[in-house]
């Protein structure tokens, strides 16, 4: 196939960015859209020019390294990562639209590569457990009922990609941070923490200058892992219940 | 705790459902009470005069009545600073838009906030016009029913109310179901029944408001 992209190019943080157009050409059906890149990318290399800058990693969905927003979807039309999707969405003489995650959280670094330590600071605020590290415990020494594992494990599917910030057009952080509170607040192990971690990881996400939440679901209509929308609710009722106790204390 | 939960941006919209839930209340009894129009002048002016003597005679004349409206006062104003403060930080969590732009779901988002803006605005309005009576030329203080008349033989009286009302309904719409969500009430299992009654509660509110004036206009009530 032959394309038109349209890219997003910055040189760093601090410069002004705009659209740049290059033409790909001998694309296969069966590329990623990231191997599409990895092809411009040696055109621009042996042309001298700068190669455009993108996040990637793991190439099979499991990381969260990989963003872009693609004509106006983050990680493009299919509901996956950028890395799992496939040239076969696009038709030959597309034109396509390549931009970074906006939001005033995620400042764009270079190119398409944005900064999401933010991220990182809202887990370390609360999304861990304290446990005894050493060799792994019984795994039947701390029994889980099944709709309890699942419900955890639904949201502990969250790769931490940023698509539901990228997608929300209030730059709102509530999906990611709701699926990591849900994850571990469900669960015995983070029973400890229940409310500081819920407490604490709100308030994290209000300082790193997130938006919030307006209910229109395009975070969850974006998620490649589809965290469902009803994760906000139940962090919500986590929130009240925490303050509540908070509050008697 | 107030404190937490005026700081917290989740907190903020906590304020904002209840608030709106108050005034939800209290909308479906105004709107309950308007449909006395249809039964003539002497009941829908007494109900109105019976309005200020509810409670008594623990409460004094119009106690009730002010106790009412200190509460909704309470809540518009929390209501609306809560919008404002969260839209506000919305608006500057996402400063760049994308170059490729799409049709987004922002649109109930969009309608709430405008609606909100046509919904401060007409409530203003809506006291100036048939309880102080200060925008309302002819007005009669003691007979609201000549009043209501009076207003919607206006064509700006009819144009404004109806807008507003469905501004209201939309609003509701969203917002029913949006309290339920920030309140931590919905769930899966929920989540049909919750937007229907969103939608029962918008249109029923909207229809019993709007049949005012339009009772008026077409000589119904007179
Ligand atoms: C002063 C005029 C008003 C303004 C400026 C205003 C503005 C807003 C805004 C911006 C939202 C948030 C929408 C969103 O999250 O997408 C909202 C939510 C809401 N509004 Fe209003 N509104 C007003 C009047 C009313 C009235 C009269 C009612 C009574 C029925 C009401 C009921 C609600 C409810 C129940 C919510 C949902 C709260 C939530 O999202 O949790 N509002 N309003
Ligand atoms: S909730 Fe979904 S979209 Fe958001 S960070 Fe996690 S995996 Fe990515
Ligand atoms: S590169 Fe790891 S998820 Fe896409």
């Amino acid at each position: 196939m032959k394309l038109t992209l349209r890219v997003w190019r910055q040189k760093n943080a601090d410069a002004e960015g705009a659209m740049s157009t290059y033409e790909v050409d001998g694309i296969s059906s069966d590329m990623s859209f990231l191997e599409m890149l990895d092809t411009l990318n040696e055109e621009l290399i042996l042309k001298g020019e700068d190669p455009v800058a993108f996040d990637h990693d793991c190439r099979e969905g499991i990381c969260g390294a990989c963003s872009l927003v693609i004509n106006g979807d983050a990680h493009g039309p299919e509901r996956t990562t950028t890395c799992q999707l496939h040239m076969r969405s696009f038709k030959d003489g597309d034109t396509i639209d390549i931009e970074p995650w906006r939001a005033s959280a995620f400042p764009v670094i270079k190119d398409l590569v944005v900064d999401r330590s933010a991220f990182d600071r809202i887990i370390q605020a609360g999304g861990y457990i304290t446990a005894p590290t050493g060799t792994a415990p019984e795994a039947h020494a701390t029994p889980v009922p099944k709709p309890d594992a699942d419900y955890a494990f639904e949201h502990a599917e969250c790769i931490g990609c940023g698509a539901c910030v990228a997608a929300c057009p209030n730059g709102a952080a509530m999906l990611f941070t709701s699926a990591k509170i849900n994850h571990l607040n469900v669960l015995p192990q983070g029973a400890p923490e229940r409310e500081s971690r819920v407490l604490d990881m709100v308030a994290q996400m209000d300082d790193e200058g997130f938006g919030g939440c307006t209910l229109t679901g395009e975070c969850a209509t974006a998620c490649p892992k589809g965290i469902p929308l009803m994760s906000i609710t139940n962090m919500n009722r986590e929130w009240l219940r925490a303050t509540r106790k908070a509050g008697k204390r | 705790m107030t404190r937490t939960i005026w700081d917290s941006s989740v907190g903020k919209k906590t304020v904002m459902a209840v608030s709106g839930l108050i005034m939800l209340l209290y909308l479906v009894v105004h709107m309950l009470g308007n449909l006395k129009i249809f039964f003539g002048s002497g009941e829908f002016n007494h109900y109105a005069h019976w309005l200020r003597t509810i409670g008594e005679p623990f409460m004094h004349y119009e106690w009730t009545l002010w106790v009412i409206r200190v509460v909704l006062l309470v809540a518009v104003i929390a209501h609306a600073t809560s919008a404002y403060q969260l839209s506000r930080r919305d608006i500057k969590a996402r400063p760049s838009k994308y170059v490729h732009k799409r049709p987004r779901a922002s649109y109930a988002t969009r309608t709430m906030r405008w609606g909100g803006i046509i919904l401060g605005l007409f409530i203003v309005w809506h006291i100036l016009d048939l309880t102080t009576g200060t925008v309302h030329p002819g007005f009669e203080s003691g007979r609201p029913y000549q009043n209501v008349v009076d207003t919607f033989s206006t064509w700006y009286g009819n144009v404004i109310y109806i807008v507003a009302m469905l501004a209201l309904g939309l609003h509701i719409r969203h917002g029913f179901w949006s309290a339920a969500q920030t309140l931590g009430v919905g769930s899966r299992t929920r989540d049909r029944a919750l937007k229907t009654i969103a939608n029962v509660l918008a249109l029923v509110l909207t229809v019993g408001f709007i049949s005012v004036p339009v009772a008026v206009m077409t000589g119904v009530v007179s």
